[in-house]
């Protein structure tokens, strides 16, 4: 062999070498990058700007989530199938100005929990008292969910209840007790739901609800006709729950209008949330779906609502949408919309997906490109829940996602099974006979949550372990709120099978904030919808009062801005729904302001 | 001898449709796969995106021109490099853009560098993904799940792919895989207890039509005789089932990463019988 036929032979393969080690390198460059954000959670406050604390025991919160038990004909997955349920929503029902938390339970029987926030620290369960907490009784379903919003805009929140099963509505009596009015409202009888948002889609001034089916809603899980419920495919399924938008009448009652408004999907949705993304003044509906592509529906000025998900890029690669978050994360006056999936090492790596505006393209012509992995929040393990907040008051939404799907044997995985019927024909996957047995196996289980901080330049850092956020149970449902009125948002987390954590928030004082309580007056009492800018040192943030979000969840009503180091603020600017405007100039810092919609 | 003999003993020559579906046509397979693709794509979006797989597919293709002009002297025929980036592109899933990239360089590198007695033995894309599942399983998946789960599409494909694998005479390697896939199948439900549907699930699926078409088939790296084919196509099905009794997730890619170099390097190093024709 010639010298030159040796290195013609030779070359190639130093040359595969390098690329074979090419993963190792950039896996190491990653770790040396985390190396670099490390620390522990008692230099966090210095590094970080906050640093969390689970505090629950210690504020008298002792909730444990029970799953629901379904037909012994799924006894062979059950774990697998009753895997959701777990879910929080913050409200202050009784208008004390201090956020309470509302948990659900899913086993038949078992009761929700109305956590009152005394002002304290410390927190009492109510739920009995007011009525809300016996709402799992046998034969009508089991709790997934609750948004609370003020559908008769007499001051107080009410709350629907959404279930695999009956969906309630309790009307709020003063902040003293619920009453339940489900049948008055026109509510179905039966819907498998695991999303709900309410929003007032027509600027009638009365708040109304969108509610979507996740099983069919024939389908009664604790009695199986057969065992063929199941997605007809892991990613293109079209044989879930059908999807209800109900019309506030008035007086209490609901008319179910979402054929005629142009809702029509029978996708497996998991994540609702409304929001207006295209500047209309109207609410848009994004709905995240699991086996399949999100939705989002325009909303053409209140008339009608239009499917856009092909043509705005968000309906393109089908995933396993498990939650819809909206945040101004570059503080643009643009939402970006996260949406959580599956990611499992070597088997399922889809990836999470923050939609965000194309630059240049807005309004009817408006585009997404999915820069989760360019911004770094694209690999959360099996994700359920996040939520957009300023977590340590730098002025840049941050993002706290959880995740775990089935923890039970640490030692041994579900995933070979599940992977070989996941990726099958129809008539296989769709029947759960066909699933092999969970057997006490892990699925994506003992999972570390994700805190990513954002530096306002387009990254996201991840530093949960580091913050002090070190949970590994099956995060399902997360809301963020100021539990304490302080100016920091505190989270608490809804675990699957598992405790209710309040993890309380420490924020550097360096940090100024500022929150702001609104009250509608001819738009919804509730202020869903209403749009607030704070502008401050050339800066500016939009956030929107929602009426759910997240995975399950609904964050507090209040909106908080974190403003870094300012000295002031210029303006906040109020878009009411009903159209108004309102400014309010230079408004005090690290102050909790109320504005109610001028007349 | 007459020339009329002569004449009569040559081939039938073929229609151009003949011409078109035979084994000496080399863009027969890439225009299937291709179909393959726009079918997917078109019909359940099947891409995560499409510039990662035209980045799989450029990459695929300046590697092939770059070596090929290294090794060879010569720019080589694109068709293989072009099926090796499409594949890649289809089979591998990852949020990120480099795996594309990567996955598809070491394919095509793994050509000109894994070669024994000038024959390369191991499928190129199916020797790097198996590398990027080895190597970076925090970033890549293979294909499973990232195709609609309807009949239809699944039967064009299955009949037009089986047409064409008889056509360019690879017909008996696909179907001794997928009557041995099938078989141990049944085995499978005997020893695990599951469902026989559940079994033969994955074969339903898309990624086997990738596999079983192009990548079991790929004439560089299956051995010469009719028979040993047949029998390496059982042998793979057989370590499948090893490793699908072992819970590996990803099991038909690496069995044939296992067993097709081994029968490879089992035809190229065997002893030779003495020719019974030697030049003068």
């Amino acid at each position: 062999m010639t010298p030159s036929n040796s290195l013609r032979q030779i070359l190639p393969i130093v040359f595969l070498a390098a690329q074979l080690a090419f993963p190792l390198v950039y896996k190491r460059m990653e770790a040396r990058g985390k190396a670099a954000v490390a620390g522990d959670p008692s230099t966090a406050l210095a590094r970080y700007g906050f640093r969390f604390q689970e505090s629950a025991k210690a504020a008298g919160i002792d909730f444990t989530h029970a799953a629901a038990t379904f037909d012994p004909k799924l006894r062979h997955i059950m774990p697998q199938v009753a895997s959701m349920g777990a879910a929080v929503s913050i409200v202050d029902f009784d208008r004390d100005g201090w956020p309470d938390i509302y948990v659900t339970n899913s086993a038949e029987g078992s009761r929700n929990a109305l956590y009152r926030n005394l002002g304290d620290g410390t927190f009492r369960d109510v739920a009995a008292d007011v009525g809300l907490a016996d709402v799992n009784l046998p034969g009508t379903g089991v709790s997934t969910g609750a948004v609370w919003g003020d559908y008769d805009n007499d001051g107080f929140e009410d709350v629907l209840i959404y279930k695999w099963g009956k969906p309630e509505l309790f009307h709020n009596d003063g902040g003293k007790h619920f009453t339940r009015v489900t049948e008055q409202a026109g509510l179905p009888p039966w819907v498998n739901a695991n999303s709900a948002v309410w929003f007032d889609y027509d600027h009638d001034g009365k708040l109304d609800l969108f509610l979507a089916g996740y099983y069919p809603e024939d389908v009664d899980l604790w009695h199986l006709k057969n065992t063929r419920i199941m997605p007809e495919s892991f990613e293109y399924a079209r044989n879930g729950g059908r999807k209800y938008l109900f019309h506030n009448l008035g007086g209490g009652r609901f008319e179910e209008v979402s054929a005629r408004m142009g809702i029509d999907s029978r996708r497996w949705a998991l994540a609702a949330v409304a929001a207006d993304l295209r500047g209309t003044g109207y609410p848009d509906l994004f709905v995240a779906n699991d086996y399949g592509v999100s939705e989002v529906y325009f909303n053409e000025g209140g008339k009608r609502f239009r499917e856009a998900g092909k043509e705005t890029g968000i309906g393109a690669a089908p995933k396993s949408g498990m939650n819809a978050a909206v945040g101004d994360v570059l503080n643009q006056g643009r939402f970006g919309i996260y949406v959580s999936n599956i990611s499992e090492e070597g088997v399922l790596v889809q990836g999470n997906n923050l939609w965000m505006p194309r630059t240049g393209t807005s309004g009817a012509n408006i585009r997404y490109d999915n820069m989760a992995t360019a911004m770094g929040v694209d690999l959360g393990g099996w994700s359920f829940g996040a939520q957009f907040g300023d977590l340590n008051n730098d002025g840049f939404l941050d993002l706290y996602a959880v995740n775990g799907n089935v923890s039970l044997d640490r030692n041994r995985s579900y995933w070979y099974d599940y992977s070989k019927v996941a990726g099958g024909n129809r008539a296989i996957i769709s029947d759960a006979a066909n699933w092999p047995p969970l057997d006490g196996r892990s699925l994506s289980g003992y999972q570390q949550k994700r805190v990513w901080i954002n530096d306002g330049a387009g990254q996201f850092k991840e530093v949960a372990q580091f913050v002090g956020v070190t949970d590994v149970y099956d995060g399902r449902s997360i809301a963020l709120a100021d539990f304490r009125n302080r100016g920091v948002l505190d989270a608490v987390v809804a675990n699957e099978r598992g405790p209710l954590l309040l993890y309380l928030n420490t924020v550097s004082p360096d940090n100024r904030w500022i929150e702001l309580e609104l009250e509608g007056r001819q738009s919804n009492r509730s202020a869903i919808g209403a749009q607030v800018k704070v502008i401050w040192n050339g800066q500016q943030q939009v956030q929107e009062v929602s009426g759910g979000s997240g995975f399950c969840a609904q964050n507090q009503r209040r909106l908080h801005f974190g403003l870094g180091k300012t000295t002031g603020i210029d303006k906040v600017e109020i878009r009411w729904p009903s159209g108004k405007t309102q400014t309010i100039a230079a408004p005090l810092l690290n102050q909790m302001h109320k504005a109610v919609e001028p007349s | 001898m007459s020339a009329g003999f002569a004449t009569a003993a040559q081939p039938k020559p073929k229609s151009a449709l003949g011409r078109f579906f035979s084994a000496e046509n080399r863009y027969l397979s890439p225009l299937f796969i291709t179909l393959i693709l726009l079918v997917g794509n078109l019909s359940f979006g099947l891409l995560e995106s499409f510039s990662r797989t035209l980045l799989a597919i450029g990459t695929a293709l300046v590697l092939e021109v770059v070596l090929g002009r290294w090794f060879w002297g010569r720019i080589p025929n694109l068709a293989s490099a072009y099926i090796t980036g499409i594949s890649v592109g289809i089979l591998l899933r990852s949020p990120e853009y480099w795996p594309y990239a990567l996955c598809s360089a070491i394919a095509i590198t793994s050509k000109y560098a894994l070669r024994v007695r000038g024959r390369h033995i191991w499928n190129p894309s199916n020797f790097a993904i198996c590398a990027m599942l080895v190597l970076a399983p925090e970033f890549v998946a293979a294909l499973s799940i990232q195709w609609g789960n309807t009949v239809w599409p699944m039967v064009v494909i299955w009949v037009l792919g089986a047409f064409i694998v008889y056509r360019v005479q690879r017909f008996h390697i696909t179907a001794a895989y997928v009557v041995s896939f099938v078989a141990l199948a049944l085995l499978r439900t005997l020893v695990t207890g599951h469902a026989f549907l559940a079994e033969v699930a994955p074969i339903t699926g898309p990624m086997y039509q990738l596999f079983i078409f192009f990548m079991i088939t790929d004439p560089k790296t299956t051995v010469t005789p009719k028979r040993a084919q047949v029998l390496v196509a059982i042998l793979v099905a057989v370590a499948e089932l090893i490793l699908r009794l072992a819970h590996v997730v990803n099991a038909p890619f690496f069995a044939l990463t296992i067993v097709g170099p081994a029968a490879m390097l089992v035809e190229i190093l065997r002893p030779k019988p003495p020719s019974l024709y030697r030049p003068a």
